[in-house]
């Protein structure tokens, strides 16, 4: 018994990236793109009797859920709140499936938002994990940064994996940027030079590999795929899904280059009963360009330490031979909290019902997504498709 | 040292023998009496078999650079006046990784596979940081 097939996404709505902290409240940003899913998905209000939701950085307490489901005036029969950093939105969308399939619920709303920060609330940011303050924050390993550019230095070393390679990740994606008119980075295209000359942040990683943090929003509902044969849009199935985990520091990764990408991909693509060569695009979380390349090894779209070369060789753009996060990923995007992790699940969506506009992948019918949280420890993976 | 403004460790009931030994430029790891297994951070059970009988290990604090990032622009506020800086973790002969720092050398010249060893820094009258310089 899997969930291969039984349940579909068949609404989102996201908000436009903002920077800064912006005029709304998290839970006023969860409010508003609520309201635009349920209206997308063609149901009423009343229809949702599922809820997931994540932390909002700008607002989180203990009891989130039932927050969210009380300012919403929700009365979920399944609610839960998924802390997978940005994994969370890929983790959301296989739990609403199975709730689903198990009869707890009918439809799930996916739900995320989150400000720059705290000043729209006045809060306090929750604190990082105890053991990372105690053996990582005393040497300056504070936040995504150094991590992520202690992955590409160990990349580099056992693989030759050069720069200019990661770079071309980030220009491909920026060429897709350049046809959402929501990207933050859209309005101008790059080249492999200028991330190479951008300013060096923690070397090897280049300010044009690293993620911009902002304001935004995003939601999508999924239901039965009985259910979803009467939906408005064309209804996109959840064929296959797949999770993993096993540190939190990314000191103690088993390795830092073959990640946890592996095992999670393994599992979706065999519920799918698919394999990568079969996808019509990619859409990897992106916080950095390092974290793309590694997502693709492992994923099984090009052996383990050629990623470098594959990414070179291959068109990244919407155009491409492997259209890579078509909305331009978030490294153009913006980073909006867990929103930012939920972009990849709907631009997935988007491609797969046919309204991905300027950037629309020819005849798509099939696609890989994948959540990463924090440094490369949360992992899940999903195969998206239509009939 | 009232004006050390950077991240300090809060030691925990697990792991105060830790920081103790590195106050006296001792490192000391744990290793599980049950596995064999060498264990950092301090833990209260080992990881590897959850067996509670868990030993102190003073080790020679020699090792190699696993992999290392220099941070051009600083990853806390409190850490400006360091740039650039080397953040790395380095793998322990006994086998465990560990985050830290090297020092004793200009950061361009960490190679990943470098042989370090233990450098103990006492950055406040309470904290001495374990830190790694070149063997």
């Amino acid at each position: 018994m899997s969930i291969k097939g039984k349940a579909a996404i068949i609404g989102f709505a996201e908000m436009a990236p903002q920077k800064g902290d912006g005029a709304k409240t998290p839970l006023g940003i969860i409010s508003e793109v609520t309201r635009e899913v349920i209206s997308d998905a063609g149901l009423a209000k009343n229809d949702i009797d599922g809820l997931l939701t994540g932390w909002a950085l700008g607002e989180y307490s203990v009891l989130w859920p039932s927050v969210v489901a009380e300012y919403l005036q929700l009365q979920p029969r399944y609610f839960s709140q998924i802390e997978l950093g940005g994994a969370s939105a890929a983790g959301m969308a296989w739990r609403a499936a199975a709730a689903i399939e198990a009869g707890m619920c009918n439809n799930v709303l996916c739900v995320v938002g989150d400000t720059r920060g705290t000043k729209a609330t006045g809060m306090k940011p929750p604190a990082f994990p105890r053991l990372d303050s105690e053996f990582d924050a005393p040497y300056g390993l504070i936040a995504a940064n150094p991590g992520y550019a202690l992955i590409a230095r160990r990349h580099m070393a056992e693989f030759g994996t050069k720069p200019e390679q990661m770079a071309k990740i980030a220009v491909d994606q920026r060429k897709n940027a350049c046809k959402n008119p929501t990207a933050l980075f859209g309005s101008k295209e790059i080249t492999i030079d200028d991330v190479l000359n951008s300013r060096m942040i923690v070397d090897p990683l280049h300010l044009l590999e690293i993620v911009s943090p902002c304001t935004g929003g995003a939601a999508f509902i999924v239901t039965s795929a009985e259910r979803a044969k009467s939906a408005p849009n064309r209804p996109v199935y959840l064929l296959g899904a797949g999770e993993a985990g096993g540190h939190c520091g990314i000191t103690r990764a088993r390795s830092l280059t073959t990640s946890l990408v592996k095992p999670a991909a393994e599992s979706a693509f065999k519920m799918a009963g698919v394999s990568p060569k079969d996808m019509h695009f990619v859409q990897p979380y992106d916080c950095y360009t390092i974290t793309v390349l590694v997502t693709l090894e492992d994923a099984g779209f090009c052996k383990k330490g050629e990623g470098g070369r594959f990414v070179e060789e291959h068109d990244l753009t919407y155009k491409g031979d492997l259209p890579c996060n078509t909305h331009g990923g978030q490294l153009s995007f913006g980073q909006p909290g867990l929103a930012g992790g939920m972009s990849h699940v709907i631009e997935g969506v988007r491609q797969l019902m046919g309204r991905g506009g300027e950037r629309q992948v020819k005849d798509a019918t099939i696609g890989y997504v994948n959540g990463n949280g924090g440094i490369m420890s949360e992992q899940c993976s999903l195969v998206l498709g239509v009939q | 040292m009232a004006d050390y403004k950077k991240p300090l460790p809060r030691p925990t009931v697990a792991s105060v023998p830790f920081w103790e030994a590195a106050k006296r430029h001792e490192l000391q790891i744990q290793q599980c009496g049950s596995c064999g297994a060498h264990i950092f951070y301090p833990r209260e059970v080992c990881p590897e078999c959850l067996s509670a009988n868990l030993q102190w290990l003073k080790v020679s604090g020699k090792g190699t650079v696993y992999s290392y990032t220099i941070a051009e622009a600083p990853t806390h506020p409190t850490f400006m006046e360091d740039v650039p800086y080397v953040i790395a973790i380095v793998e322990l002969a006994e086998g465990p990784h560990l985050t830290t720092n090297i020092t004793g050398c200009k950061p361009h010249e960490v190679r990943v596979g470098m042989p370090v060893v233990a450098a103990f820094d006492d950055v406040t009258p309470e904290v001495t940081l374990v830190k790694f310089r070149p063997a």
